[in-house]
Order: structure tokens, then C-alpha cells, then sequence
């Protein structure tokens, strides 16, 4: 008979367990990726997958030679800081007042906006391939940055709108009273009282832009194109070059990992929903 | 100077109307207290004054000048809410200073305005703490703190005492007595509690379903209920209604047969009162006198009884099933089931008409005249 003690430590360690091959599982695909990009590509085709193999920085330097990877890495910073401040500067104000202000309407409008993502981007290709090709926004970063700013909106309205909602409107209506302008009340007293929710929103509308890559495909071609297009122009006409394919997405992967790692804390109370207290 | 009057106030939700006609003049330096049970448009007359909900119909004034449309932030009035609701990233210090520095006053004014009112409230030693790190009663007095900064027109209270435990409130309740005296200032205080009613207000103002039942100082309020919904929210034990029928009236007063068969005069004018009509008398638990069983047409049979100490609460049935409350001596010793005589001072009585509404007293009447 095991003690209660004893029951909870044999618990743990079971959990634990599941938890690391899950963890294992769930990182085997980004681990792969690093490791071929650093073998030859014979090494990459090798069959059965080599896991000991003499390393190579080949690839990276190939990639330079044929591309500039700071031209779409800059384009990439600037479409997701982009479209993310322009996110925020509408949701944040959207949230408010949903919030705040609530009407009968608020819940469906809200549904009614997370159901946009439900839908195929496909499906409105072409029209939007039409309307940036009349406007001349086809292939340029403020194009990108309009298309990812709607696209992440009900997102980013949905997650400030989840954390207003836990803040008390007393707050607010006694910054009213101490005499605060609309715009005073919202920066002095409800950003500051948010400021955790609405980091893990702008982390998140980051990475969603970072990785997004149905659009930037379609919409961009050499001036405009970030990372994920460099990504993509590897499985080429000319072959699939998986060492050097692997060590392009290990470059692009990158800076969002690192950023990813730093900021963890906050993006896991972010993906929560606030659901947490 | 802060004289508010509201006239023919309405509002409403949808179609359920919260506030059916308020009409109310409060005059400089009244502490006026809104009471009435959950749900009578108190909180929400509040805050209509205090601009944080917009107005169906009527008219608010502040000193003469309308403010009914005007923005909370202009309005020059402080409020403090049940929730205390401090600005939690701010230090106490910040959360009394935030109004002035907001109004652009500068730093030296500012400093000197809380320290003031940190003096007043004794709040010093906790100045750069975060509201997180007080305790509820600490809480308080910031957030009273930051009304007083202002020195606003008028400062409204919400329900501020509700989140603090019974001590405290008692307490708290003798500070801002206090402060009223000190600041000299027109309070309007919103409370379910008809204790801090009683104790704080130089007027009353009780509400109900959306309508002021009556205006007045709290010992008028006790003596003279004009209906029994006043009658029978003021006072702790509640008063005991007995309903009766009129038998005869007279000059000297209404006299009322009990169910029970017990007949009592009440002083009260006969005017509107004519015999074989209802009626309710009503008694507070302090104007009942338990007498022996044999010396008392009027019997009861003890039910319970709940000793406080200082009084002893008798809870009391009489034959026709009524049960009558009676405040006792501490030293009161009764057995449940136990018969007993009850005496009823009919110059404390009250009579209320079919419609609730109380019938003039006589003495009143003369005085009035």
C-alpha cells in the first residue's frame, strides 16, 4: 500500500513524463528542421535519416549568395510591427466600448466578427487579388499590412474585449468623476490596468503576422515578400532542396522563437483568454 | 454654496421605469441620506446626479445652473463607491492626486492638498503604498480621500460602508459624521441600511419602486411615517401592523377594533376616517408593555425570544394569529409558550388608512395649524 505521499509523487512523476514526450512530440518537427539544416543535402535525402552527421553552415551561406534574407526579414518586422499597432489602434478603442457600452448587440457583433475567420481566405482570393491590382497595392508592405490588420482584427478585438471585461467599471466611472477626458481615461487608467492583456495581444497579432503566408504568397512578389514567401521560394521549379529549404525556415523560425521564448508569460495568460484569473 | 434640486427626474430602462418623478431641493451643507430596499432606484438616482447615467426626463440643477446634460467630469462633484474603486497602478498618494493633477493644478497645491487630507484621514504613514497592500478600511478612507482633494460642490456616497465588516462600519460610520462636521460640506449617501440613515442623515430621503415616499429628518421619519411602507422600514425591530376595523370616531380620536376584539383610541384625526372601514394600527416593539396575562384584555403567546444583552427582543402571537414585536429589558425572562398580557400606548400608535397611508396624528394636526 502506497502512502498519500508516496501516491502523489508516483502522480507527478507519470504526468510529468506524459508531458515531456508530448512536449517532445510537439518540438520533433522543429528540432528535424535544425538538424537538416545543417547537413549536405545527400545527408538530407539520406535514407535512414542520419541523426549523426558532419555538420555543414553550407547552406546558410548558400542562401545569402542567392537571396538577401535582411530584405525579407525587414519586411517582415515592418508588416507585423505594422499591422499590429494599426490593430491596436482599433481594437483597443472597438473593445472599449463593447465593453463598456455594452448594447443588446454587442455579443452577436462580436460573434459576428470571430465568424469571418471561419471562412476560407481562399474564397475571397480573388476578389482582393482584383482590388489591390486596381489600387496598386499589389506586392507592397502597405498592402500587407491592411490585409493582416483585418485579417487578425476579430482577434485582437475579442482577446482586449475578454480583458476589459474583468476590469471593474467603478475604476473607470471614478476616472470620470476625477474629471478625465474620454481619451485620458482610457490612457491613463484602463491601459495601464491592462497593460498585460493587451501585451499578450500584440504578441500574439505578431506571430500571426510573422507566419502568415496564404496572403503574402499571393499578394507579393520580390519588393513586398516576407519570410514566409523566401520559405516558399525554395520548393522551386528548380527542385526541392530540403537542407537548404530547412535552413531558410530555421532562419525565418528564428527571431520569432527567440522573441516567442523571451515573452512566454505573457503569451500563455494571452492564449488562456483571460479565462484565468 | 451647493444647493442641487432635481425636478420630475425620470429614467428609464427599456421599458421598465427606475426612476417615476423625483422631485427633491437639498439644501448647502445637509448631509442627505437616500434609503430603500434593493432595487428602489437609490444607486441610480445617485448617479444620475452624479452624470454617470443619462436621463430620461427632467431636470437637475446645481446652484441654479442646470446640469442634467452636463459630463461627469464637469460637474465639480466627488463620489465614492461601494467598491472603493482605487486606481490599483497608482500609489495612495497618486490616487488622491490624479483629480488635481488631471485639472492641471500645480505640484505644490497638489502636495499640500493631500497631505492634508491625508492628515485628516490619517492616512500618512501609507501614502506610497498600493491599494493592493491596504486593508478594506484603509481602502476607504483613500478613496473618501480622494473626493476630499477636491473639495467638491457636493460629495456623493454609494453604499460606502457595505464592504466592511460590522466594526468598522460603526466605525467609519462616526468618521464620516465626523468629517461632515469638519469639511462642512453638502453629502448626498446612498445606503440600504437604515441604521447609517438614521445616525448620519440631517435628512432622509426614502425611496421606493422608483418614488420618494417621504422627505425628512430622521426622527420625523421615526414619529411620523406618512404610510406604512415608512413606518415599517425605519426602525430595527421592525413596528408590528395590526389590522382592525374602525368602531366609532370622535373628536378625541379613531377608535379601531383589533381581530383580536381588543378596542384601543387612537389620537388621530377622524377627518377622512369613517367607521366599519379598515384599518392597520401600527406599534413599535418599544410602545408594547407586557403586563400579567390577567391584567390584560390584549393576549399574546410568547414565541420566541432573542436576548441581546442590553434588550431582550420578544417575538409575540397573539390569539387571531398577529405577530406583534416587543423590546424588553435585557433582564427579561419569558418561556416560550408562556400567555401574557399585552398593553398598547395608544399615544404612540399609528393609524394607517385601506391604503397604507397614515392618518394625522391630533397633537400634529394642532401644531401644524
Amino acid at each position: 500500500m502506497l502512502s498519500l505521499k508516496q501516491r502523489r509523487r508516483a502522480q507527478t512523476v507519470v504526468l510529468g513524463t506524459i508531458a515531456w514526450l508530448v512536449a517532445l512530440i510537439i518540438f520533433f518537427p522543429i528540432f528535424w528542421m535544425i538538424l537538416t539544416s545543417f547537413k549536405t543535402e545527400i545527408d538530407a535525402f539520406a535514407t535512414p535519416p542520419q541523426l549523426f552527421f558532419t555538420p555543414t553552415l553550407e547552406n546558410y551561406t548558400s542562401i545569402n549568395e542567392r537571396s538577401d534574407y535582411f530584405h525579407f526579414a525587414w519586411n517582415s518586422v515592418v508588416v507585423s510591427f505594422g499591422s499590429t499597432i494599426i490593430g491596436m489602434l482599433i481594437a483597443v478603442p472597438a473593445a472599449y466600448s463593447m465593453a463598456f457600452f455594452e448594447t443588446k448587440r454587442t455579443k452577436s457583433t462580436l460573434l459576428w466578427m470571430l465568424s469571418t475567420k471561419m471562412l476560407p481566405p481562399v474564397g475571397v482570393l480573388v476578389p482582393i487579388y482584383l482590388l489591390f491590382k486596381d489600387t496598386g497595392m499589389l506586392d507592397t508592405k502597405l498592402g500587407l499590412v491592411i490585409i493582416y490588420t483585418l485579417i487578425n482584427l476579430p482577434i485582437m478585438v475579442w482577446m482586449a474585449y475578454t480583458y476589459f471585461k474583468e476590469i471593474p467599471k467603478d475604476i473607470l466611472e471614478a476616472a470620470r468623476m476625477d474629471g478625465a477626458t474620454l481619451f485620458q481615461e482610457i490612457w491613463k487608467v484602463l491601459l495601464p490596468m491592462s497593460k498585460g492583456g493587451l501585451a499578450s495581444t500584440v504578441l500574439l497579432s505578431l506571430i500571426l503576422c510573422w507566419n502568415e503566408a496564404f496572403w503574402s504568397l499571393n499578394l507579393t512578389a520580390s519588393q513586398a515578400a516576407p519570410l514566409t514567401a523566401l520559405i516558399a521560394s525554395y520548393s522551386s521549379p528548380e527542385g526541392l532542396f530540403w537542407a537548404k529549404l530547412s535552413a531558410v525556415s530555421t532562419l525565418a523560425c528564428a527571431p520569432i522563437l527567440v522573441f516567442g521564448w523571451i515573452s512566454q508569460k505573457q503569451l500563455v495568460r494571452g492564449l488562456s483568454f483571460g479565462a484565468v484569473k | 454654496m451647493a444647493d442641487l434640486t432635481i425636478k420630475n427626474l425620470r429614467k428609464s430602462y427599456g421599458e421598465t421605469e427606475i426612476l417615476k418623478g423625483i422631485n427633491l431641493d437639498i439644501k448647502d451643507h445637509e448631509f442627505v441620506v437616500f434609503v430603500g430596499p434593493s432595487g428602489c432606484g437609490k444607486s441610480t438616482l445617485l448617479r444620475s446626479i452624479a452624470g454617470l447615467e443619462e436621463v430620461s426626463s427632467g431636470e437637475i440643477f446645481l446652484n441654479d445652473k442646470e446640469i442634467t446634460e452636463l459630463a461627469p467630469a464637469k460637474r465639480d462633484l466627488a463620489m465614492v463607491f461601494q467598491s472603493y474603486a482605487l486606481y490599483p497602478h497608482m500609489s495612495v498618494r497618486k490616487n488622491m492626486s490624479f483629480a488635481l493633477e488631471l485639472a492641471g493644478q500645480d505640484k505644490e497645491t497638489i502636495n499640500s492638498k493631500v497631505d492634508e487630507a491625508a492628515r485628516i484621514l490619517e492616512l500618512g504613514p501609507l501614502l506610497d503604498r498600493k491599494p493592493k497592500d491596504l486593508s478594506g478600511g484603509q481602502r476607504q478612507r483613500v478613496a473618501i480621500g480622494r473626493s476630499i482633494v477636491r473639495h467638491p460642490e457636493i460629495f456623493l456616497f454609494d453604499e460606502p460602508l457595505s464592504n466592511l465588516d460590522a466594526a468598522l462600519r460603526v466605525q467609519m460610520r462616526l468618521e464620516l459624521a465626523r468629517l461632515h462636521q469638519d469639511l462642512n460640506a453638502t453629502m448626498i449617501y446612498v445606503t440600504h441600511d437604515q441604521v447609517e440613515a438614521m445616525t448620519l442623515a440631517d435628512k432622509v430621503v426614502v425611496l421606493n419602486q422608483g418614488r420618494i415616499e417621504q422627505v425628512g429628518s430622521p426622527m420625523e421619519l421615526y414619529h411620523h411615517p406618512v404610510n406604512e411602507f415608512v413606518a415599517g422600514f425605519l426602525g430595527m425591530p421592525k413596528m408590528s401592523f395590526l389590522p382592525g376595523k374602525v368602531k366609532s370616531v370622535s373628536a378625541s380620536g379613531v377608535t379601531a377594533e383589533l381581530t383580536s376584539g381588543y378596542e384601543i383610541e387612537v389620537p388621530v384625526s377622524s377627518d377622512s376616517i369613517q367607521p366599519g372601514s379598515d384599518v392597520n394600527i401600527g406599534v413599535r416593539p418599544e410602545h408594547v408593555i407586557i403586563t400579567d396575562k390577567n391584567s390584560s384584555k390584549f393576549q399574546a403567546i410568547l414565541d420566541v425570544a432573542e436576548h441581546l444583552g442590553s434588550d431582550t427582543y420578544c417575538y409575540v402571537k397573539t390569539l387571531d394569529k398577529q405577530m406583534i414585536t416587543i423590546r424588553t429589558p435585557g433582564d427579561f425572562l419569558g418561556t416560550f409558550g408562556e400567555t401574557i398580557g399585552l398593553n398598547l400606548d395608544p399615544l404612540q400608535c399609528h393609524l394607517f388608512d385601506t391604503n397604507g397611508k397614515a392618518v394625522p396624528r391630533l397633537s400634529r394636526a394642532a401644531e401644524v395649524a
